[in-house]
C-alpha cells in the first residue's frame, strides 16, 4: 500500500502588545512597539526566531528540496509574520521564497492576522482570508486551494463555509472524540458539503515531533528518524500520516542540541527508503485519494490543551471581556476608513493576544507561560485593553461617539 | 519616636503621618529622636533628628514586607539569614537597645505594632513612660475581628497593655483596641490624623490621564480609589456596586490605583461582572501620577472594611475631589459633608455612587463643604493633644 507522509508547518508571529498603560491612552497610539530588550519586543523576537529557527530550518529544507525530488511540503504564514519579517528579517522571507521556487511547497490559506474571526464576525473573516490570499499572490506567486483556520478551530458551519469559497480541502484535528474508531491516516469528506475534503492531524505522531521530542523522560526518547520512519511503515492501513505542527518545532520549541535538525534531515532518507513511500502536500493527497467516510464536527474543536476546545483563548471572563469589546468597534472603525486605525484594530484580533490571558494552567507554569512575553495573564489583559481604550480616543477625535 | 517609615520612603499613611504629627510637636518645643530601621536621606526634616537603628538600606527592609504587612516571609537573597518582618522587628529591637543605653530621653512615643518589641525594651531598660500609638491594628489588616497573625496580635496586646497611655487614630480603632484587647477606655486617647493643607503638594499641568480626561470632555464621570488592593480595603464591594452603578450610569468609569495582592483577583471579578471595560488598573503611582488621579475623578470611594483613618481621603478633598467612605473608618469620624456607607452595603454603595455621576451639582456642594472642613482642621491640634499627654507623664505626673 502507498504511503505519503503530509508535512504542514504553521509559521506565525502575531504583533505583541507592549506594557501599554493607562498612562499611554489618549497619548501614544503605538501599541505594538516595545523598546528592543522588553519581553514584548516583536523585533528581538523576530530576529531570535530567525536565527533558531527559520535560517537554520529553511536551509536543511532547502537541502532536502534539492537532494530528494520526492521531498514535498506545505506551509501556511500568517500576513503578520510576513510583515514582520519584511521590517526585520527579509533574508527569511527570502528562505521561504527559495523553498516556494522549488515548485514542491504548497502554501495554505487562512486569517491574514490569525484571528478567530470566524465566531465573531463574518465579514470580517472573509476580509482577513482575502488580505492573506493576495499578500501569499503577491510575496510567494502562488493561490492557497486548501484552507486552515486558526489553531485548527473547526468545525461543520467552517467546513460549509470553505466548500462554498472554493477550497478543495481544509485542516482540522484528528480528535478521537470526533474519528472514534476510525484513524486519521485518510482523506475524509466533511459532513454537508459538496466538493471539499478533510485532512485530519495525527497528533499523536505530530505531538511526538512538536512536544515530546527532547523530553528526555519520555520513554521513546531519543527519537531518530529511522525508528520513526519505522513506525509509519509498521502502522498498518493508511494512506497519509498527517504531521501538523507549529514551523517553530525547528530550533525554537525543540532546540538544536535536541537533535531536532538532524532528525529533519534524516527523516526524507529514511522514509523514501520504504517501497511505496512518499511526500506530498495537501492538495495532492487529496487529488490522489478519494474519501473514505464522513466527518461530522458540530462542535468546535482546535488543536490545543487536552480539551481541543477553544478554553485556551476564551475561557476566562478576561479572554471574552476583551474579545467582545474589541469586535464591538468592528463597524465603527471600518466606517473611519482610517488605515492605520483598521491595521491595528486587526493587528488585536490575533488570537495570541487572548492567549496571554489564559489562566488555565497560570499556576503550573507550563506550556502557556513559556509562550507568553508577559509576567502573568493579568498584565496581559491590562495592557491589551488599555489599547482598546486608545482606539476608542481615537475614535472619539474623529468627532464619532464612543 | 520609634518609627517603621518616614517619607519619602513610606509605603503609604503610617510614615505621613509620623512626619507631620512629629513636625507640630516640634513647633511647640519637642526635642525629638526619631529611630528608623534603615539609612536614608530625609531632605526638608530638619525639626528633628532621624537615626538609623542600625545600617542597611531600605530595600532590604522592603523585601521583608511593608510596614501593613503582619505575615509576609521573603528571603532575603545573598544572606546567610533569612529575616522576615517579624525578623527584621527584633534586629530592630535590639539595636534600639544599644541606642537606649546610649542616650537620654525622657518619653517614649512608639508607632504601630512593628516597633512595640524595641518599645517595650526601651521602657524595661530605661524606666520611661510609654506611649503607644496605633494606626492601624492586626484585626484591620485582616479585615476581620479577631483575626490576623498571632504572632502579630501577642506583640500588639503585650505592649498595650505595658504602655503607659495608647493613642489611636480614631474612635473606631478605639473601640477595636477595646473590643480586641480588653484594654481599659481611659487608657485609650483618641488623636486624630490630619492632612496638612499646605504639604498638599499642588497639581499642575495637563493632566496625565489623557484618556479619562478626554472620555469626561465627552459625557464620562470618573470614580476613584488610591490604597492597596489588599483585603483590608474593601474593594471586591466596590467593583460589585460598581456593576450597579454601571447598569445605571455606562458612562462611568472607575480607576484604581495601588498594587497588592489582591490583584490579579480584582482583574479577574471585573471581568465576571461584565465591567472589564469600565475599570482601569494604573498600577503603585507616585508624583503626578498619584495627585492626578484625585483631580481627573468626581468622586473618592474609599470602602475599607477597617480604616483606622484613611488619609488618602482627606487628600482627595484637598485635591478637590469629594469622597464617600465607609463608616468603618475613621475619617468618617472628622468629616461630615461626605457620603458614608456600611462597607457591606453595596446597594447603597452604588446609589450614592450613582447619584454623584449623574448630578455635578451634588458633586461640587458635596466639596466645597468638606473643603471647609479640611481647611479647618490642623495637626497643631493634634500635636496639642499629645503635649498634653506627654506633661501628664513626665513632670505632671503623679508620683
Amino acid at each position: 500500500m502507498n504511503k505519503a507522509i503530509v508535512l504542514y508547518l504553521h509559521v506565525h508571529q502575531p504583533f505583541r502588545v507592549r506594557h501599554y498603560t493607562i498612562f499611554d491612552a489618549g497619548v501614544d497610539h503605538r501599541y505594538f512597539t516595545a523598546p528592543y530588550e522588553d519581553r514584548t519586543s516583536n523585533e528581538r523576537i523576530m530576529h531570535k526566531v530567525a536565527e533558531k529557527s527559520y535560517l537554520p530550518t529553511n536551509r536543511r529544507l532547502l537541502q532536502l528540496l534539492n537532494s530528494h525530488p520526492e521531498f514535498k511540503l506545505s506551509l501556511s504564514i500568517t500576513g503578520t509574520a510576513i510583515e514582520q519579517m519584511e521590517m526585520w528579517s527579509p533574508e527569511s522571507l527570502q528562505s521561504f521564497k527559495d523553498l516556494c521556487a522549488t515548485g514542491r511547497v504548497e502554501i495554505v490559506a487562512e486569517t491574514y492576522h490569525h484571528s478567530l474571526a470566524f465566531f465573531y464576525s463574518r465579514s470580517e473573516f472573509e476580509a482577513q482570508v482575502k488580505m492573506h490570499e493576495r499578500k501569499i499572490q503577491e510575496v510567494f506567486g502562488q493561490t492557497p486551494k486548501v484552507f486552515r483556520n486558526t489553531e485548527l478551530a473547526y468545525n461543520n458551519d467552517l467546513a460549509y463555509w470553505a466548500d462554498k469559497a472554493g477550497y478543495k480541502g481544509i485542516l482540522a484535528e484528528g480528535w478521537d472524540a470526533v474519528l472514534g474508531w476510525r484513524k486519521p491516516n485518510f482523506v475524509y469528506e466533511p459532513t454537508y458539503t459538496k466538493n471539499i475534503r478533510l485532512l485530519m492531524k495525527n497528533y499523536k505522531l505530530s505531538d511526538d515531533i512538536a512536544f515530546r521530542f527532547g523530553d528526555q523522560n519520555w520513554s521513546e526518547w531519543p527519537l531518530t528518524a529511522d525508528k520513526f520512519a519505522h513506525w509509519l511503515n509498521e502502522s498498518g492501513d493508511a494512506t497519509n500520516f498527517n504531521l501538523f505542527m507549529d514551523y517553530e518545532t525547528f530550533g525554537e520549541h525543540q532546540w538544536d542540541e535536541s537533535g531536532i535538525f538532524s532528525f529533519l534531515e534524516h527523516l526524507p532518507r529514511h522514509w523514501l527508503q520504504g517501497e511505496g513511500n512518499s511526500f506530498m502536500t495537501v492538495s495532492e493527497v487529496i487529488d490522489t485519494y478519494a474519501p473514505v467516510d464522513r466527518v461530522d464536527m458540530p462542535n468546535t474543536v482546535t488543536w490545543a490543551d487536552t480539551e481541543r476546545d477553544l478554553s485556551a483563548w476564551l475561557g476566562n471572563g478576561m479572554q471574552s471581556s476583551a474579545i467582545h469589546a474589541l469586535y464591538a468597534l468592528e463597524q465603527t472603525i471600518l466606517n473611519t476608513n482610517d488605515l492605520k486605525l483598521i491595521d491595528d484594530w486587526r493587528k488585536l484580533q490575533t488570537s495570541d493576544h487572548f492567549y496571554y490571558m489564559c489562566t488555565k494552567y497560570f499556576n503550573d507554569g507550563d506550556i502557556h507561560a513559556y509562550f507568553s512575553p508577559y509576567a502573568n495573564p493579568y498584565d496581559a489583559f491590562i495592557a491589551f485593553m488599555n489599547s482598546y481604550h486608545d482606539m476608542r480616543f481615537r475614535l472619539s477625535e474623529k468627532g464619532i461617539a464612543v | 519616636m520609634l518609627g517603621w517609615e518616614l517619607p519619602p520612603n513610606n509605603s503609604g499613611g503610617l510614615g505621613i503621618a509620623c512626619y507631620q504629627l512629629c513636625k507640630a510637636l516640634a513647633k511647640k518645643g519637642a526635642d525629638i529622636d526619631f529611630v528608623l530601621p534603615y539609612t536614608a536621606e530625609h531632605p526638608g526634616i530638619d525639626f528633628m533628628r532621624i537615626n538609623a537603628a542600625h545600617p542597611q538600606d531600605v530595600q532590604t527592609v522592603l523585601k521583608a514586607g511593608i510596614a501593613y504587612d503582619s505575615f509576609k516571609y521573603v528571603k532575603d537573597t545573598g544572606e546567610v539569614q533569612n529575616v522576615d518582618i517579624i525578623g527584621q522587628s527584633m534586629i530592630y529591637e535590639e539595636a534600639v537597645g544599644r541606642i537606649v543605653a546610649m542616650g537620654s530621653f525622657d518619653i517614649i512615643h512608639a508607632h504601630d505594632w512593628l516597633t512595640c518589641r524595641a518599645a517595650l525594651r526601651a521602657k524595661m531598660m530605661s524606666g520611661k513612660p510609654l506611649i503607644v500609638h496605633l494606626h492601624s491594628i492586626e484585626s484591620d489588616r485582616a479585615g476581620k475581628e479577631f483575626g490576623g497573625n498571632p504572632m502579630v496580635r501577642e506583640i500588639e496586646a503585650l505592649a498595650l497593655m505595658v504602655a503607659d497611655k495608647v493613642i489611636t487614630v480614631s474612635q473606631h480603632t478605639k473601640n477595636a483596641v477595646m473590643r480586641e484587647y480588653g484594654i481599659p477606655e481611659e487608657k485609650i486617647e483618641v488623636v486624630h490624623n490630619h492632612f496638612d493643607a499646605s504639604s498638599l503638594e499642588p497639581s499642575s499641568g495637563d493632566n496625565i490621564y489623557v484618556y479619562l480626561q478626554r472620555m469626561k470632555e465627552l459625557g464620562y464621570r470618573v470614580v476613584v480609589n488610591v490604597g492597596r488592593l489588599t483585603i483590608q480595603k474593601g474593594l471586591p464591594n466596590l467593583l460589585h456596586a460598581f456593576r450597579e452603578v454601571v447598569k445605571r450610569q455606562p458612562n462611568t468609569f472607575l480607576l484604581l490605583v495601588g498594587d497588592g495582592e489582591q490583584k490579579f483577583e480584582l482583574i479577574d471579578l471585573a471581568a465576571q461582572l461584565g465591567i472589564a471595560d469600565k475599570v482601569f488598573f494604573a498600577g503603585f503611582q507616585r508624583g503626578k501620577a498619584y495627585r492626578d488621579a484625585y483631580t481627573v475623578a468626581d468622586l473618592f470611594v474609599m470602602p475599607s472594611i477597617s480604616e483606622p483613618f484613611g488619609l488618602v481621603a482627606l487628600e482627595s478633598i484637598g485635591y478637590g475631589t469629594p469622597i464617600l467612605v465607609s463608616r468603618q473608618s475613621g475619617v468618617s469620624e472628622m468629616i461630615q459633608n461626605c457620603l458614608k456607607v456600611d462597607f457591606w452595603d453595596t446597594q447603597e454603595m452604588a446609589n450614592q455612587i450613582a447619584a454623584v455621576v449623574k448630578n455635578d451639582a451634588l458633586r461640587d456642594e458635596l466639596h466645597k463643604n468638606s473643603h471647609r472642613e479640611y481647611i479647618s482642621h490642623s495637626w497643631d491640634k493634634s500635636a496639642d493633644k499629645l503635649w498634653d499627654v506627654y506633661f501628664r507623664h513626665t513632670e505632671g505626673a503623679v508620683t
